[in-house]
């Protein structure tokens, strides 16, 4: 039995320690804001806290959150209103959308390592995420945004 | 979450639940006229055509209007533009407006997302729509008040009686306006430029896209995310080689899988391709996790078929060696063998690889067959060719097929091809429930409707003075044609009219020839589609030409545009060109529009100040594509590793009339980085019939780092008809940064992707 706590709920799976995070979040708690895109950990879009870091949960087993305390973009903020969320509503940053959640928790933990990111540094903690739609600049652009506001 | 969460019409609801039994709906029937060709030409089917779209407008008396989508969202801003269009010619209040989003159904008119033509399709019927609803509101008012039509307005969801003062609100209005006759068009105003308040003015304003606040905070539904009660999940082993079949197949491990119930063997297709599965073996599961390991103990036998001995490597050197050849005349003009025979002589070859398309979604599909019916919930560009598709799959009747859409984790045209509903179909059929089938990355990128690989060889004549006099060019390429042919050895007249046969350069002796190729890969259609191999090579042959005559590239494109004029391509030696499906009297092609966006581009991107070398350049480009006139400026700086980095793009843009601009700006910018990726990394390899990448670890796209660091959109304020958006930005890109690299470091890059050339 595997306990766990995901957006601040005691949880316990007794499945496939093996399975990803992923899917657990998906196809059991049906939280289906953490996206499934590559099942490798190459695009990001399946990106959540595990105590406070970012993680691929696409490439992150159940064995490997025991215990741990597991932030979706669910539990991100109660109203959808982070910072974050709401600059990425100012700026119009989505396209199709749906690698923005994925996004959104990596540039969440990089805002809380680095509060003033340079280009460099958010280049840097954002080159796991891929966008196809390309909304990049906006991306950029919204996490300076949040950083002000949260500075 | 469940399907309950998408907000869709339903045929049930089609007209009455959506709405309430005194809500006043319009039904108005709108004849746009006949759009693409390709839902016949695609699915071989000829009824297309004779559809007479419909569409559907609804007020509640508390207010509500309901707005109905009936083209797919996959990150375009459709899904708010449309509305967008029928509130303001409404003069609805957009806080009252509630968006649904359409099922299939032919009753629609064309659904196919697809071809940058939702707007120019769609832009008159629904003003059109939101006109009726106007004048039938003011009419009610007026009976309402006993005074003249005349003397009453309607204005943000409140008609007036002027010389009274009398308001009534819009809601109190519709059960009185839903009595009356939906007036005729010729009836209708259209209200005037300056009298919108929607159209043309998102930029400012936060109603650019509906879904932004369920994106954000995960909430939006996309076909991944959909759930129906009793679902289970499958994922399936497909043949490795196309057109291969299952020869044996074991799956006693498979089935010792924890969560696996049953496999399902998918029969294989029966030639031409076209939308059908690609056979194989579904792993069904109750979770997606066990079908994914379940798939990998499958032990199966393959018989691969004739393509098991294709190889990308071989079929290079043929493409280039056919293009070489005289092939078959698309476009003829004046006499290009005399004119070769004197003056200097310019020759070259370009190459694109296969591409896949790699939407972040990969292509997913829940199907439920029940008592002879399928219900299916999609990300799907075209649910009428989810319906067409699943219905000859399981041999059922089209209208016994409802497809639900939901939001498109991207589509690039990928999600207009309905293979994988079509599997979740049969493989429901198979075991009596609703089956949700998921490619994996893998899936995705081996398996899809590769843009075509293409070889092209161009040759021109320069004068004296640098004035080029004879220009030819060929391309080979597999065609799309090859979906329903698979004999197919030549293109047809949507590829040939991207980029081959509409070159728009006033060169008095053109020839341009189309040599044979066989497709060993399923072929489609990628976000702007033949134009990325025609432009690339076309507008870096320009480049070419500019630096062989020893011009500036800008100003030598716009000479090569000449004077700027109406081009008559019928005479010009095209004789069928098809104007991506519109009439040339609606949608002339006009080179002056060419001209005045490359010469603003010159203006806007500081375009001849620096010196280029030393590893920074600047590149332009020119083309018109899905009726849109776009220049490309890219900035690029190539370190001494020879790694590439794009700080500036630029992008000018007549699109005519533009709806929204907010997101028609975000369209070119996400142009500019799928322009990048696709120059940079993009390509698709076959080894013995199979694709050799997997995943974005050796298919690469741009991360955001290589993408244009920063690309600066203008849009030429026009009141023509409105052009295409998603797709025009991709083409004049790809060239504007090889010109590019080229200015930084001499080197001149003929074959994408760039990773595969040196440059230092």
């Amino acid at each position: 039995m595997i306990k766990l706590k995901v957006n601040g709920r005691e949880r316990s799976f007794d499945g496939d320690p093996d399975m990803p995070l992923l899917w657990y979040l998906r196809d059991e708690l049906s939280m289906t804001g953490t996206k499934f895109g590559c099942g490798v950990g190459q695009c990001g879009a399946c990106t959540v806290h595990r105590n406070g870091d970012a993680i691929r949960s696409c490439s992150t087993a159940m064995k490997d959150v025991a215990g741990k305390t597991i932030v979706t973009i669910e539990g991100l903020s109660p109203n959808g209103d982070h910072p974050l969320q709401k600059a990425w509503a100012q700026g119009n940053v989505p396209q199709c959308g749906y690698c923005q959640t994925g996004q959104i928790m990596q540039a969440a933990v990089l805002l809380k390592k680095i509060k003033k990111p340079s280009d460099k540094e958010i280049e840097d903690g954002m080159a796991g995420n891929i966008c196809r739609c390309g909304t990049y600049q906006r991306i950029r652009a919204a996490i300076k945004t949040a950083a002000k506001e949260m500075a | 979450m469940s399907i309950q969460n998408i907000d869709n019409a339903t045929r049930r609801n089609f007209i009455g639940g959506v709405f309430s039994a005194s809500a006043f709906v319009l039904a108005a029937d709108l004849l746009p006229e006949t759009l693409w060709a390709d839902t016949s030409e695609y699915l071989g089917k000829a009824a297309a055509s004779a559809l007479k779209p419909s569409l559907y407008l609804g007020l509640e008396p508390d207010g509500t209007v309901y707005i109905v989508t009936h083209r797919s969202e996959m990150g375009t801003g459709i899904r708010t533009t449309l509305p967008l269009v029928a509130a303001d010619e409404m003069e609805a209040d957009w806080s009252k407006v509630k968006i649904e989003q359409a099922i299939g159904d032919a009753r629609y008119g064309d659904q196919n997302t697809d071809g940058s033509k939702s707007i120019r399709g769609f832009f008159v019927p629904f003003r059109e729509a939101g006109a009726a609803a106007r004048l039938m509101l003011t009419r009610a008012a007026a009976a309402q008040w006993k005074v003249p039509e005349s003397e009453c307005s309607a204005v943000n969801h409140v008609v007036t009686h002027t010389p009274s003062g009398k308001k009534l609100g819009y809601g109190e209005l519709a059960v009185a306006a839903g009595k009356l006759p939906v007036p005729k068009a010729s009836e209708l105003k259209l209200k005037t430029r300056s009298e919108w308040r929607y159209i043309g003015h998102t930029a400012k304003d936060p109603k650019a896209i509906a879904d932004l606040k369920d994106i954000t905070s995960g909430k939006a539904v996309f076909g991944m995310d959909a759930k129906v009660d009793g679902m289970v999940y499958a994922s399936i082993e497909r043949p490795p080689v196309m057109g291969g079949k299952v020869q044996t197949f074991d799956d006693k491990e498979a089935l010792k899988v924890k969560g696996v119930s049953q496999t399902v063997s998918i029969p294989p297709f029966t030639p031409p391709y076209t939308f059908q599965p690609l056979g194989g073996v579904a792993v069904v599961a109750n979770s997606t996790w066990a079908a994914f390991q379940g798939r990998k103990k499958l032990k199966v036998e393959w018989n691969n078929g004739e393509n098991a001995s294709h190889d990308s490597e071989h079929y290079k050197a043929e493409l280039m060696e056919t293009a070489k050849k005289p092939g078959k005349v698309v476009r003829n003009l004046g006499d290009v063998d005399a004119a070769f025979s004197k003056g200097k002589i310019v020759e070259a070859s370009y190459y694109v690889p296969l591409l896949a398309h790699a939407t972040m979604e990969p292509p997913v599909a829940i199907a439920s067959f029940k008592n002879g019916k399928v219900e299916a919930w999609v990300p799907t560009q075209n649910p009428q060719a989810v319906q067409d598709t699943v219905a000859k799959a399981l041999g059922i009747k089209v209208e016994d097929v409802t497809c639900h859409v939901t939001l498109l984790g991207g589509g690039f045209g990928r999600k207009s091809k309905p293979d994988y509903v079509a599997e979740a179909a049969l493989i429901s059929k198979s075991v009596g429930k609703p089956v949700k089938v998921v490619w994996t990355r893998e899936d995705d990128i081996k398996f899809d409707y590769y843009h075509a690989v293409a070889g092209m060889y161009h040759k021109a004549s320069l004068d004296e003075k640098g004035k080029v006099t004879g220009w030819l060019h060929r391309s080979v390429f597999p065609s799309i044609s090859s979906m329903n042919d698979e004999k197919s050895m030549y293109g047809f007249n949507v590829e040939y009219g991207m980029g081959l046969n509409d070159m728009p350069f006033d060169i008095p002796n053109q020839r341009a020839e189309n040599g044979p190729a066989k497709a060993h890969v399923r072929i489609g259609w990628l976000r702007s589609v033949a134009n990325i191999y025609h432009v690339f090579s076309g507008l870096s042959f320009a480049d070419e030409l500019a630096h062989a005559a020893g011009r500036d590239s800008l100003e030598y494109q716009l000479e090569l545009l000449g004077a700027g004029k109406i081009l008559n391509l019928g005479a010009q030696g095209v004789g069928e060109y098809w104007n991506y499906g519109e009439s040339l009297d609606r949608y002339p092609f006009d080179t002056r529009r060419l001209r005045k966006v490359l010469e603003i581009a010159g203006e806007k991107s500081g375009w001849g100040k620096r010196k280029p070398g030393n590893g920074w350049g600047m590149g332009v480009a020119v083309a018109r594509s899905f009726t849109s006139y776009v220049a490309s400026v890219v900035e690029v700086e190539v370190d001494k590793t020879g790694k590439i980095r794009i700080p500036k793009s630029y992008f000018v843009v007549d699109a005519g009339t533009v709806v929204n601009p907010e997101r028609a700006v975000s369209q070119f910018e996400g142009a500019g980085v799928m322009g990048a990726g696709i120059a940079l990394t993009g390509e698709i390899s076959l080894a013995d019939g199979r694709v050799q990448q997997g995943n974005f670890n050796n298919y690469q796209v741009p991360r955001m780092h290589q993408a244009p660091i920063q690309t600066d959109v203008h849009i030429v304020e026009s009141n023509e008809l409105p052009g295409g958006i998603g797709e025009p930005g991709v083409p004049p890109f790809i060239p504007a940064f090889a010109n590019a690299v080229f200015a930084a470091t001499g080197k001149r890059v003929r074959e994408l992707p760039f990773s595969k050339a040196k440059l230092v």
